[in-house]
């Protein structure tokens, strides 16, 4: 029999190598999986992890990996530093959706005008609404001490509820026919979140997603602020001891992961997705929450997990069109990675020792 | 404005519409008591619901359909108890994991399963009492699962207030140290309570499938998970609350499809997100007044339990 | 053989016992017996490995080697069910209680087969009233005092009328009244002849009470003796295997009122905490104020209240004259008040911090550790060297997490982090809790040496004798009231106890025992 021992100290190797770990196992679990579904698993490992990259279609693909890994990577680095304090938004899929109206009908009001300050604005625009939306748990949590992972939730189902009423009523392109869905913002220079660089699927959200792991990892690393974040997640009693006010933590965390989704929201709307439709929102706000695990909560980390989920994204899409592998596989899959990787975690703070024979 | 609405069929349907998020709150209500706080509510509903529908396809009974849900959402829980009570992962971040999960393996259990009609559900035969003017069709017009989801509540109140096992539970969730030292296997209790909440979850998402929609499609639970979450807290983790909640919770979503149905003047978006606002709204004000709701909560909810020594 | 070869006479025998845990070992070759009907002392300081081998009994935690007999049969229980069937009861130092639950409940998990709870409530009440020890089966444990929730655990005991009671520091949470009255309890079941074996690192009590006692040193016997014709001077030095020099103190002249508290009145933010009421009380520079009382009289909220965890209106709590009542922590540390709570781990201390992190947690203010909100590590990396050298915490480095530390270490650390911030104002709850003598006279001596180099100073104890020791006035808490300071020279035990709150009503209850 094992039994576990607790190490006296996190293991700072483990704490690198269980992504890595949960990754290979994800991978055989997978494979299981797809071998179930009846496709050849090493063909749909290979179609999913390796082919974005370097099969055939790669100088296409690799683009695209760019394209996804930034939503996810903003969120994530957001949701990252209010799991580290012990605050759950998981409503940033709301946050999301509700930057993208914001930014989206900043933009669409100053329709047809050209003028470069359009887009800036829009950004600010973007990143409040996020905020306001996450502010509503915020501020429900600091002032009626109400749990905040299930309003941040609720506030998912209204704000899609609102891009429904955006995307079919007040945000409907007048022009369109009386079809739902906005403008397209690529027809309208001043607002649109073209592709910086050719080729790479670079857009200002990406950019935007880099300087927000740069300034969290500074932020942790070397922040008082950053400090009292980690703090109040690992022993909230220890946090109010050293001064840190936990009403003030509520706020900002759950500010910046708003507004960081909104953002996100924004820069998709106007970018890739290119209006705002009924269904652009694709899931981005809860694939956050794993990449942010993945990348264990760390700004670096959630880099690397970020354009990893992006891959299997786009992978699974090859695999759904080339294998016929269905595309819920790829959603199972990804959750199956959050299980491996959390179960994993147990070898950052336990030791697994045979159980020592017991005398009578 | 609620012209044209029968009082009778009204309250009859918010019976019905509130079974889903009673089984679930109840069964949650139960793995809470014992100090897990599992928040994959969502995706073992889920599980039970794509689980229930496909056995009672292949089998024809809506019985075994049920079985089936229940047995989907308890095999989902036991990841759930494998990753907190075994692995001691964070019980916040594998709730969600387990929801996520929850919501891609269904879909992917489901595809082949869209858009055909399950077996009926047929109402408990009750002869003559049917025929009674209003409480007829008021009480005695129903599945089993109605009767089945409030003998549940008044099960676990039962068990939790007078049954040696509800203390233990109780103590267990009130303080795991405790339970310990006198000697009680906290793990397998709140393993137990676990599995527990996970059938009462797949029994309401395969309520939901089979009885209220009734068919597959992806996310077809559409946050009763979430909701049933809620009521726990509005429920203060007593039995009888949890009923009064979820009727609550079905009796505004009954009354908002009926006024959509209706064409009554208020725009269709703000009636359908009002389930989520009033949920909100409830959660505010049961845990305001100086937390008095959070004072009823067990000691140790959230906190995994290693014995070191 | 003989009657004592095959210990027939004895009711426990413990051969040999060894326990160990990783990097410790708790138990070594550990060997004594208990007599029927004595009351026998398990003598040692904390961290001795008195509360491993008293779980081994209770079945808690299995041994490496060696072995038990119980009544002349082996004895091995798997779990606690199995001693309590055997006849071992046992009353905890800590976590055995639900505070949530009533008291029947309460008494109910700790039996095998309960009755039905209106049947228990009566015998409760039976047994309550045959033992002298009040109490009302209906009432919540979380609204009952330190005390009373004693008499929960002895009563849960009683019903099962155990051969062998065993308990593990029962007097820290009790008056000197109560104690009197606990004994006079355990001396009349001794009389009905339960054995008990009774664990504890107070002297003076094993002696009025005790028959026998084995001494416990780093987890071995290291003596045994019977305490009445011992003096406590010999039975320390087995205890703690050198000769202790209490802590020198240099006569110091009080200074000006340093830290000022007045009328005091705040809720409890703890859940079934104690509310603090009209507290008011003044510190003089280089004054040492001891404040006793019970725990859960309001110990931990009057720390929360002079801290600045605990806001109250400005003018309740002044520094040097200056209202700094509606200050947070962070505010009050400017002002020159350092705190180190009861707590260690979790509260003090981020457990799985490193010591340099939790240097910076309280340091970073009055040591200058952070410029614009940005971390000087190194900096805060030598603070954390200083503590480590100049209070001699045992540790591989300052990397290390603080849950690694034993306790002992972590609270010197601990205590060091505060002190060596040069403080105006102290206030430390609870410093040599569960601390081996050696360190907490180090702890103790630093303390004055503040106090002599001008800090005003509040220490909230329930140690009396270590109150006495470094105080020069001394206020009880009781149920969050505190009594006027008084200079400690010249106060009896008894004064003492009648401020701690006497006996909390129990006085009349006893009279039948």
């Amino acid at each position: 029999m094992l039994k576990l021992e607790k190490r006296p100290s996190p293991s700072v190797f483990w704490g690198r190598a269980t992504p890595v770990l949960a990754v290979a196992l994800t991978m055989m679990a997978g494979s299981l999986m797809f071998a179930a579904l009846g496709k050849n698993p090493f063909e749909a490992i290979r179609t999913i992890f390796w082919d974005p990259l370097f099969g055939e279609f790669a100088w296409y693909l690799r683009g695209q990996l760019l394209v996804k890994a930034g939503p996810l990577i903003l969120i994530a680095v957001g949701l990252s530093l209010g799991f580290r304090a012990g605050i759950w938004n998981i409503g940033a899929e709301g946050q999301y959706i509700m930057g993208a109206i914001c930014g989206a009908a900043v933009g669409l009001a100053a329709y047809p005008t050209e003028s470069w300050l359009i887009f800036p604005v829009m950004v600010l625009a973007g990143a409040f609404g996020g905020w306001v939306w996450a502010m509503i748990p915020a501020i429900l949590k600091t002032r009626f001490n109400t749990n905040e992972i299930l309003v941040s939730l609720m506030l998912v189902y209204v704000a899609e509820t609102v891009l429904a009423m955006a995307s079919t009523g007040f945000l409907r392109n007048p022009d369109g026919a009386g079809f739902p869905g906005s403008r397209n913002f690529s027809s309208y220079p001043a607002a649109a979140n073209p592709e910086l660089i050719a080729g790479t699927g670079l857009h200002w959200g990406g950019v935007a997603a880099l300087g927000a792991v740069v300034a969290a990892y500074v932020l942790l690393q070397r922040h008082i602020l950053g400090f009292q974040i980690k703090l109040a997640g690992q022993a909230p009693r220890a946090a109010r001891f050293a001064g840190v006010s936990p009403k003030r933590l509520v706020v900002m965390c759950l500010g910046i992961a708003g507004a960081l989704a909104g953002l996100a929201g924004m820069f998709e709307v106007t970018g890739p997705a290119g209006q705002i439709s009924i269904d652009f929102n694709s899931n981005y706000g809860f694939t956050a929450i794993i990449v942010a695990f993945l990348g264990r909560l760390n700004p670096v980390g959630i880099l690397f997990a970020g354009l990893l989920m992006a891959l299997t994204y786009i992978g699974g899409e090859m695999a759904s069109t080339n294998l016929g592998l269905p595309s819920a596989a790829i959603q199972a899959f990804q959750g199956m990675l959050l299980f491996f990787l959390l179960a994993c975690d147990l070898l950052t703070n336990f030791r697994i020792v045979p159980a020592r024979k017991e005398v009578r | 404005m609620f012209g044209g609405i029968d009082p009778a069929l009204l309250i009859a349907s918010l019976m019905v519409a509130s079974v889903p998020i009673l089984l679930a709150a109840t069964g949650e209500l139960v793995v809470e008591k014992a100090g897990v706080l599992n928040l994959g509510v969502e995706g073992m509903m889920i599980m039970g619901a794509v689980c229930g529908f496909i056995t009672a396809v292949v089998t024809g009974s809506p019985a075994l359909g049920f079985l089936g849900g229940a047995a989907g959402g308890a095999g989902l829980s036991l990841l759930f108890a494998l990753l907190t009570q075994v692995m001691q992962a964070n019980q916040v971040a594998s709730g969600l994991a387990l929801t996520l999960f929850g919501l891609g393996l269904s879909s992917l259990l489901g595809q082949g399963y869209v858009g055909i009609k399950p077996p009926h559900t047929g109402a408990v035969p009750f002869g003559p009492l049917a025929d009674i003017p209003f409480f007829g069709r008021v009480i005695f017009g129903h599945d089993p699962l109605v009767y089945l989801s409030v003998l549940a509540v008044a099960a676990v109140w039962i068990f939790l207030r007078n049954a040696r096992g509800g203390l233990i539970l109780r103590a267990v969730g009130e303080s795991h140290e405790a339970a310990h030292a006198l000697g009680y296997k906290v793990r397998r209790i709140r393993v137990l309570a676990i599995l527990f909440g996970g059938a009462m979850a797949g029994l309401g998402g395969a309520y939901i499938s089979l009885v209220r929609v009734p068919q597959w499609t992806d996310g077809i639970t559409a946050g009763a998970g979430w909701i049933a979450l809620a009521i726990v807290v509005f429920a203060s983790w007593r039995p009888w609350r949890v009923l009064l909640g979820a009727w609550l919770f079905g009796g505004i979503t009954v009354l908002q499809l009926n006024l959509q149905a209706a064409g009554s003047g208020i725009p269709v978006e703000y009636l359908s997100m009002s389930p989520y606002l009033i949920t909100i709204l409830v959660l505010v004000i049961m845990s305001s007044g100086r937390g008095r709701a959070a004072l009823n909560a067990p000691a140790s909810l959230g906190q995994n339990f290693h014995a070191a020594r | 053989m003989t009657a004592a070869e095959t210990g027939a006479g004895d009711l426990l025998r413990i051969e040999g016992v060894t326990k160990a845990y990783p990097g410790v070992v708790a138990n070594s070759d550990v060997s004594f017996a208990i007599a029927e009907g004595e009351v026998h002392a398990l003598l040692g300081e904390n961290g001795a490995g008195k509360s491993t081998l008293v779980k081994m009994i209770y079945g808690l935690v299995k041994p490496d080697a060696g072995r038990m007999i119980w009544r002349g049969a082996p004895f091995a229980p798997s779990q606690p069910s199995a001693a309590r069937a055997s006849g071992i009861a046992m009353v905890f130092q800590h976590f055995s209680l639900f505070e949530a639950l009533n008291v029947a409940e309460n008494v109910a998990l700790g039996m095998e087969t309960p009755p039905p709870m209106r049947e228990l409530a009566a015998r409760i009440r039976a047994v309550s009233e045959e033992y002298g020890l009040p109490l009302d089966p209906s009432r919540m444990v979380g609204d009952l005092s330190a005390g009373e929730r004693q008499r929960v655990e002895i009563i849960r005991c009683l019903l099962q009328s155990p051969k062998l009671l065993i308990m593990d520091e029962p007097t820290s949470v009790l008056t000197p009244q109560e104690v009197e009255i606990l004994f006079q309890t355990l001396r009349q079941l001794r009389s009905e002849g339960t054995s008990i074996l009774y664990i504890s690192h107070k002297l003076e009590e094993i002696r009025t009470l005790c028959d026998r006692a084995t001494v416990l040193r780093r987890g071995k016997v290291v003596g045994a003796c019977i305490p009445r014709d011992s003096t406590a001077r010999e039975m320390a030095e087995m205890m703690v295997g050198a000769t202790l020099t209490p802590p020198e103190r240099r006569a110091t002249e009080k200074g000006e009122v340093a830290l000022g508290v007045s009328d005091l009145s705040v809720a409890s933010p703890i859940p079934f905490g104690t509310s603090l009421k009209a507290i008011s009380f003044t510190v003089a520079r280089g004054e040492v104020l001891g404040i006793a009382g019970v725990a859960g009289n309001g110990q931990d909220e009057l720390l929360l209240a002079l801290n600045g965890e605990l806001r109250v209106a400005p003018d309740r709590v002044r520094i040097h004259g200056k209202p700094v009542g509606d200050l947070g922590p962070t505010d009050r540390r400017r002002a020159g008040l350092v705190s180190a709570p009861e707590e260690r781990l979790g509260h003090a201390a981020a457990p799985n911090m490193t010591l340099t992190e939790n240097a910076l947690l309280s340091g970073a203010v009055r040591q200058g550790l952070t410029a614009r909100g940005f971390i000087d590590w190194r900096g805060t990396e030598a603070f954390a060297e200083k503590i480590i050298e100049s209070f001699d915490v045992r540790t591989p480095g300052t990397h290390v997490a603080a849950r690694a530390l034993s306790g002992g270490n972590l609270q010197k650390f601990v205590v060091g982090r505060e002190l060596l911030q040069s403080p105006e104002v102290i206030v430390i709850n609870q410093p040599t809790w569960g601390v081996d003598a050696a360190a907490a006279a180090a702890i103790r001596q630093a303390i004055l040496d503040c106090a002599a180099g001008g800090a005003a100073v509040v220490v909230i104890s329930q140690d009396l004798d270590e109150l006495l020791e470094i105080a020069d006035s001394f206020a009880a808490l009781n149920e969050g009231r505190l009594t006027k300071p008084r200079p400690v020279q010249g106060l009896t035990i008894d004064e003492i106890g009648l401020m701690m709150g006497g006996a909390h009503g129990m006085e009349v209850a006893h009279h039948a025992g």
